[in-house]
């Protein structure tokens, strides 16, 4: 997965992880990729729900060691 | 304008005393929808906190100006952002302490009334989540029953009135919340006691309450008499307080009956629970106050914020025990199941010992409402 940038959230409560990542989303391109890392159980739901509601595709997600992981591609 | 921060207990407060408050939801909608603070007198607008990054502008339009408004989130920080930026706004708003895990976790405690030989029967209101736990105290002795996991609540209670813990019972073998039982029982030293045909399984050592075992507590000898009343789960035990209060676990709720299936045995079950609420419920004096293990709903709160309703009336309103028709008896407690507890398999198995999970795994796994009654 060709994500442009990677943003670490790892640590950060709710709301941090989705403040940080909508900062970050708005700095790329349509088309581009940005990949997140977090460890906040909340961003689960709430990542792929936000993402749905800006129009931005979740492309990828994993769970690996309690780091929960995203790629969404900009609207 | 000033952000103010409201407790679980002050939000508990306004449900008793059906007070309006206007709640604004910003958890995503699948959490909101599976799962809200109710009161009589609230009303809800939910928006994700997600959707109002870039401002508040949008919502202002559909806040009351002449009532309280509380922001809710899952964990606390979502709500205080949002409450940060309406009061930028220029509204008086204030947020929920800790968010809906704390309102998951909050107890009130009630008194349910005298016992006749002197004592108190005390109910502890899980709010949040419906369950209701029982302390009973006579002479500075208490009995604990179906407690939840916040342990220090019941300990800390039960030494601010005087009294020592010496018995703690469940009913059953929980299968929508995590007992604390076990855990106060070693605490205190006193004596766990379970019924055996729903601790076949368990780790741990235990007092077997059988039928016919009373326990007794105080120097007036309050009696708490068990009694086997199978068909929420095989063991299911109810309890007959000082001959005025009969604690009716998971078998018996005030607007519904317990579901038979959380174990998996559905058909096998529904023939003891009709046998238990037709025949063994109809055998007791009707003027005992039913406390059931849980309520479904925030209209079955009496007005001083306890649960609990006479036998009679029960028999005379509760759908559940007029059915003469047992094929539709049957079809209602076996199908059309409401979705079972979250994590309900887990929780079982936390209960038996065989999961030790930690405290931040456990409010995990009994997030959401519970679903013990059939409808």
């Amino acid at each position: 997965m060709d994500a442009v940038k990677v943003l670490d959230a790892k640590g950060l409560a709710c709301p941090m992880p989705i403040v940080k990542t909508k900062k970050a989303m708005d700095e790329l391109e349509s088309g581009q990729i940005l990949e997140i890392h977090t460890t906040d159980k909340g961003a689960l739901n709430d990542l792929p729900a936000w993402a749905k509601s800006s129009g931005h595709e979740v492309v990828k997600q994993e769970e690996e060691n309690e780091v929960i992981k995203f790629w969404i591609k900009k609207a | 304008m000033t952000v103010q921060v409201m407790t679980s207990a002050d939000v508990t407060k306004k449900i008793f005393n059906k007070e309006k408050l206007f709640i604004l939801d910003v958890r995503n909608q699948s959490e909101y929808n599976d799962w809200k603070i109710e009161g009589e007198n609230f009303t809800h607008l939910n928006v994700p906190y997600f959707e109002l990054l870039d401002g508040v502008d949008g919502i202002l339009d559909k806040l009351p100006s002449n009532q309280d408004i509380l922001v809710v989130c899952a964990k606390e920080g979502s709500s205080a952002m949002v409450a940060d930026m309406l009061s930028e706004a220029g509204l008086d708003i204030s947020y929920l302490k800790g968010g809906m895990k704390a309102w998951s976790e909050h107890l009130e405690p009630v008194k349910v009334g005298d016992l006749k030989d002197g004592g108190q029967m005390y109910q502890f209101v899980r709010i949040g989540k419906g369950c209701l736990s029982y302390m009973v105290v006579s002479d500075g002795e208490a009995a604990l029953i179906d407690a939840t996991r916040m342990t220090d609540v019941f300990i800390n209670f039960a030494d601010s009135i005087g009294a020592k813990i010496t018995h703690v019972l469940d009913t059953h073998l929980h299968a929508d919340h995590i007992s604390g039982g076990r855990q106060i029982a070693e605490k205190t030293g006193a004596t766990y006691w379970l019924p055996p045909k729903d601790a076949t399984e368990v780790t741990f050592a235990y007092e077997p309450l059988e039928d016919e075992n009373d326990v007794t507590i105080g120097h007036t000898t309050i009696n708490i008499h068990a009694f086997y009343s199978p068909g929420h789960t095989i063991g299911s035990t109810s309890f007959v307080v000082g001959e005025q209060f009969l604690l009716s676990g998971d078998i018996l709720f005030i607007n519904s009956i317990g579901r038979p299936d959380l174990a998996g045995k559905a058909e096998d079950w529904v023939s003891d629970l009709r046998e238990t609420l037709y025949s063994r419920y109809k055998a007791l004096s009707d003027e005992l106050i039913v406390l059931p293990a849980h309520f479904m709903t925030i209209d079955e709160l009496n007005d001083n914020g306890t649960v609990g309703k006479k036998l009679k009336t029960l028999f005379a309103q509760n759908h559940g025990l007029n059915i003469a028709d047992e094929d539709e008896f049957r079809k209602m407690v076996t199908e059309n199941l409401p979705p079972q507890p979250n994590a309900y398999q887990e929780i079982r198995q936390t209960n038996m010992g065989k999961m030790n999970p930690e405290e931040e795994k456990q409010r995990e796994m009994e997030i959401g409402p519970n679903r013990c009654a059939v409808s």
